[in-house]
């Protein structure tokens, strides 16, 4: 069997397809050193966890530790086909340096303790806050890594039997903006989209998401359907040169913080042209003539000007969109974490309605999440929104909910908003949230303006209570750390951006006193005795399979029904797309077909919101807008960046990803094949703003803006011209600073970002701050970074990035 | 006819509006979604100004098109002083405050606008309508934000 470099090729070899076939098997499996699939013991059924894609994979275990993993060729999603982060990443659970044991910090230092006395205290500051101050003394800040029977639970205790609004997930940095475009669009979330909208679609447009680097495996798909007969055009929006851009039909590169501008210019285009579906339009959709009125403002001579685009690229890509027969698009962060993140993101949107392609082979929208369990995040209420897309603002949806969890309506919050991650911190900030918990996510790296998030983390007023596998940055600041179980570990299920369900077992038991998260809550919520409105216990379920048919009964009815799926609907085939109910019994590859919408006043999850001052809509406004129903074009107009250029900070800096990490490298840096690819920070800068400066590849440069300083080795790349790329994974674990820069040494791309965020899907930005950049040392070679993805330098002369034999990955075409 | 009238009495209720939300951005630049909001719709409140500087030459009204500026010194120590106040929990109450009065200046101007927008029509003054129907909805927005945002600050400024 061929055994190919994954880390210098990250999507593998290539199996044409053309329009409507079925996508080819290919299996790709990696095994610890030295072993073949005749030394394994057991072959555990789970997906993938290090991206968002939700690849089906089966985990090799032998004597009882995992040695590797293969994917499922059954599998609705990858057919059997894995990533370099899925190949290499499980490693990180064997890693030496695994919290084993709870610690508590005792005169200023954390040291080891039992589950006991970690617990202990963890439920006595609870109570005592909330006999001090009450529930809204405490906040949960979770994440996109969890599984679904985790979040629920955690979204009953916290939402249903503490009664506090401050839940959150890191999923607010990510995929908050995908929710909030489609409760803008659709009046609910809810993926339209399919991945087998790549097998039939003539045109794929995809919106600030470089598919290739954040979802290999999708990338894989669209690569091969490029390779094979009649390939669909690709339309890229990108500042940088990624891999997307390179195989892209058009590539528009606009000026960060312009999308709007750009996606009004396309529907001009659109409109102007009559590229549209009017009868669709008139039958299912509301608020065309205002969409029509506003976009006439934005020509594409004027967003060719504003975005530093072309006209002509403009107008041939909105040419090719609007002539589309089968329009796939995507959307991710260059939308959702830049300026005006859910006006950009719902203009894509606006896009499919006017045309009319939802609900029908190759016609999707997926706007995409980051993270694996993202979707369930959301819908099991765990991240600032209520379970089962109930709509805070409904009191038939609360009454309901208080039904099912034996409440009384009053206990569950539903005055205002949950609170979001970014006002969580706030509110701990000014001190009316003592007690911090959280889960499986790395703030002290990943939220903007780290020398403030160091700061409010660290005060001793502030209770932080950390749940993790690795004494993370966050971690060594925390008062609590909780050693948990992950991925491999544990069971549960969780669900991918196309809807699908995979059920996750486990394969070997967690290392030491390692616990699942799962085992923590309830533990929590017993020691705190959290009792439902007739005294018996308020948490009623104590393993994981029970929850799932906890979870199934609160999503009845509602747009993501679980009602229909089980365990053992889950096992030994491949995953299912919700809703998947009676009506549905295998699951719905698509949903809005036929024009039909989940946006009905009392069932829809959300009015919406005013897209610049982020206001919600109010029940009355909504039904007089849309009283039966339909999709909703909503126009927005265009608001330049609230920080610019200036003379003393003349770049624009986007912080982004890279195809070997994950997030702050918790895993991915314990990989070693993964590490070795992307070692250390860098710099990206086009080659006009290096020459103009006389730097050179490799050279120490240091970046700053008016939060902070850091210093990397300069990649000259593709990107845009004006445009500086920091990416974000870099902390200092790995570090002599442990938790924060040590000396002026700052290499975490979040020391220079902005804290503000889009104010109707409260999602940071990450892509529009103003950076002055500086030469601190000439080089001595090239910068380490990799050279397969949108860092690939533009000189010849860098040593590409190469695995070798420790990379070499077993490829299995053809059926299995 | 008084139309001049209404049109100047919009133009200095536009132009305070604008001051007060610039003031209110200044204040609570430690929130940081309200200095950014209120900053933006300033904005709104000072395009209003022009517009109702431009229409009123053809009333008879000479009106600065100029919007009355931005912050002054003390305004900026102001917002220094936020920054620093930003780990007290005083600012939650005083934003409450702070809403309070840019929503009921926000509902005056509403106001300003429905009389101005009669005054047109009775007039038979078209320009002065759509001017009127393309600015008010502005204002209503504004006032929205207002109110919402103190409905979601509201709960944890007074019970924690």
């Amino acid at each position: 069997m061929p055994r190919i470099d994954r880390i210098a090729e990250p999507w593998g070899s290539r199996t044409p397809y053309g329009p409507g076939d079925t996508w080819p098997v290919r299996v790709d499996s990696h095994l610890a050193d030295g072993l073949t699939e005749e030394d394994v013991d057991r072959w555990v059924q789970s997906a993938t966890i290090l991206h968002s894609n939700g690849d089906g994979l089966d985990i090799a275990v032998k004597d009882d530790r995992i040695v590797g993993v293969r994917g499922r060729a059954v599998d609705r999603v990858n057919h059997g086909r894995l990533g370099p982060k899925d190949l290499f990443g499980w490693q990180a659970n064997n890693s030496p340096d695994r919290l084993t044991k709870p610690l508590i910090r005792r005169n200023g230092e954390l040291v080891e303790c039992d589950w006991d006395t970690a617990m202990d205290a963890v439920v006595g500051r609870t109570r005592e806050l909330l006999d001090e101050q009450g529930p809204s003394a405490i906040g949960f800040y979770t994440t996109g890594q969890l599984f679904l029977e985790e979040y629920y639970t955690l979204g009953l205790i916290a939402h249903g039997g503490i009664g506090t609004n401050h839940v959150d997930g890191n999923t607010r940095l990510c995929t908050a903006t995908a929710a909030a475009a489609l409760k803008e669009s659709f009046a609910s979330d809810g993926q339209p989209g399919s991945y087998t909208d790549i097998d039939h679609a003539d045109v794929i447009a995809l919106y600030g998401h470089n598919m290739a680097e954040t979802q290999t495996v999708l990338w894989s798909r669209v690569l091969d359907r490029l390779a094979g007969p009649n390939p669909p055009q690709v339309i890229c929006v990108d500042p940088r040169e990624t891999p997307v851009a390179r195989a892209a039909t058009v590539h528009l590169a606009p000026r960060p913080g312009t999308n709007v501008m750009l996606m009004n210019a396309l529907l001009y285009e659109i409109v102007a042209n009559g590229w549209i579906d009017r009868a669709y339009v008139d039958a299912h959709a509301v608020g065309f003539a205002e969409l029509e009125k506003r976009v006439r403002d934005y020509p594409p001579e004027l967003a060719a000007q504003v975005c530093d685009v072309p006209v002509e690229q403009i107008r041939e890509a909105a040419r090719i969109l609007g002539t589309a027969e089968r329009l796939l698009s995507s959307v991710l962060q260059g939308f959702y974490q830049s300026h005006q993140a859910t006006a950009a993101a719902v203009q894509v949107n606006n896009v499919h309605i006017l045309r009319g392609m939802l609900g029908k082979p190759g016609c999707g929208v997926l706007q995409m999440n980051g993270q694996p369990t993202a979707q369930n995040t959301r819908e099991a209420g765990a991240d600032g929104d209520l379970p089962g897309f109930r709509n805070w603002t409904n009191k038939d949806h609360i009454a309901d909910l208080a039904r099912i969890w034996n409440v009384e309506p009053m206990d569950i919050p539903h005055y205002s908003p949950p609170t979001h991650a970014m006002q969580i911190f706030r509110y701990a900030e000014e001190g009316s949230i003592r007690l911090l918990w959280v889960q499986a996510t790395n703030p002290a790296v990943s939220l903007p303006e780290l020398a403030r998030i160091r700061s409010i983390l660290a005060q001793d007023r502030l209770f932080l209570v950390v749940q993790d596998i690795f004494l993370s940055e966050t971690a060594q600041l925390a008062d609590v750390v909780l050693p948990a179980a992950t991925w491999g570990e544990k069971t549960g299920t969780f669900t991918n951006v196309d809807r699908t369900v995979h059920l996750s077992e486990k394969a070997v038991e967690p290392p030491g006193e390692a616990r699942p998260d799962f085992d923590i809550f309830v533990d929590y919520a017993h020691r705190l005795g959290l009792k439902d409105k007739d005294g018996a216990p308020l948490v009623k379920w104590s393993d994981p399979e029970a929850a799932f048919e906890g979870w199934k009964e609160c999503s009845r009815g509602r747009p993501c029904d679980y009602t229909g799926l089980s365990y053992d609907k889950l096992r030994g085939g491949s995953g299912i797309q919700w809703p998947c109910n009676d009506e549905h019994p295998d699951g719905s590859e698509r949903i809005y077909e036929d024009g039909k919408f989940w946006s009905e006043p009392s069932y829809c999850e959300s009015y919406g919101r005013d897209l610049v001052t982020g206001a919600p809509v109010s029940e009355t406004e909504y039904k007089a807008l849309n009283p039966t129903g339909k999709a909703v074009l909503k126009a927005a107009e265009y608001l330049p960046p609230h920080e610019l250029p200036s003379e003393d900070f003349p770049f624009q800096l986007i912080t982004g990803r890279t195809l070997y990490h994950f997030h702050t490298r918790t895993k991915t840096a314990r990989a070693p094949q993964l590490q070795a690819a992307a070692p250390e920070v860098w710099v990206e800068m086009s080659a006009s703003d290096a020459t103009d400066r006389a730097f050179a590849e490799g050279d120490l440069l240091e970046v700053s803006t008016p939060r902070g300083r850091v210093q990397a080795r300069l990649r000259i790349s593709g990107i845009r011209p004006g445009v500086l790329f920091l990416p974000f994974h870099y902390g200092y674990w790995d570090s002599p600073g442990g938790h924060e820069p040590a000396r002026e040494e700052g290499r975490a791309a979040n020391e220079l970002t902005i804290t503000e965020w889009d104010p109707a899907s409260k999602q940071p930005i990450f892509k529009t701050a103003a950076a002055a950049v500086t030469r601190l040392s000439e080089g001595t070679g090239p910068s380490s970074a990799p050279t397969t993805t949108a860092s690939r330098p533009v000189a010849a002369g860098v040593p590409p990035t190469r695995g070798g034999d420790a990379a070499l990955v077993t490829e299995e075409a053809g059926a299995r | 006819m008084k139309l001049g009238l209404a049109i100047e009495e919009l133009h200095r209720s536009e132009n305070h509006l604008a001051r007060v939300l610039l003031a209110v951005a200044d204040r609570h630049k430690a929130d940081h979604e309200v200095f950014h909001v209120a900053s933006d719709l300033a904005r709104w409140s000072q395009r209003h100004v022009t517009e109702l500087a431009r229409v009123g030459t053809d009333f008879g009204v000479d009106l600065d098109p100029r919007p009355e500026g931005e912050p002054k010194i003390l305004e900026r120590i102001q917002q220094a002083t936020s920054d620093l106040l930003g780990r007290r929990p005083e600012p939650g109450l005083l934003l409450l405050a702070d809403l309070r009065h840019v929503h009921r200046e926000a509902a005056g101007v509403s106001l300003d606008w429905e009389l101005l927008a009669q005054a047109a029509q009775g007039a038979r003054k078209p320009e002065l309508l759509e001017l009127a129907e393309r600015c008010h909805p502005d204002t209503l927005r504004q006032l929205r934000w207002a109110n919402a945002k103190l409905k979601e600050s509201a709960t944890q400024a007074l019970v924690s």
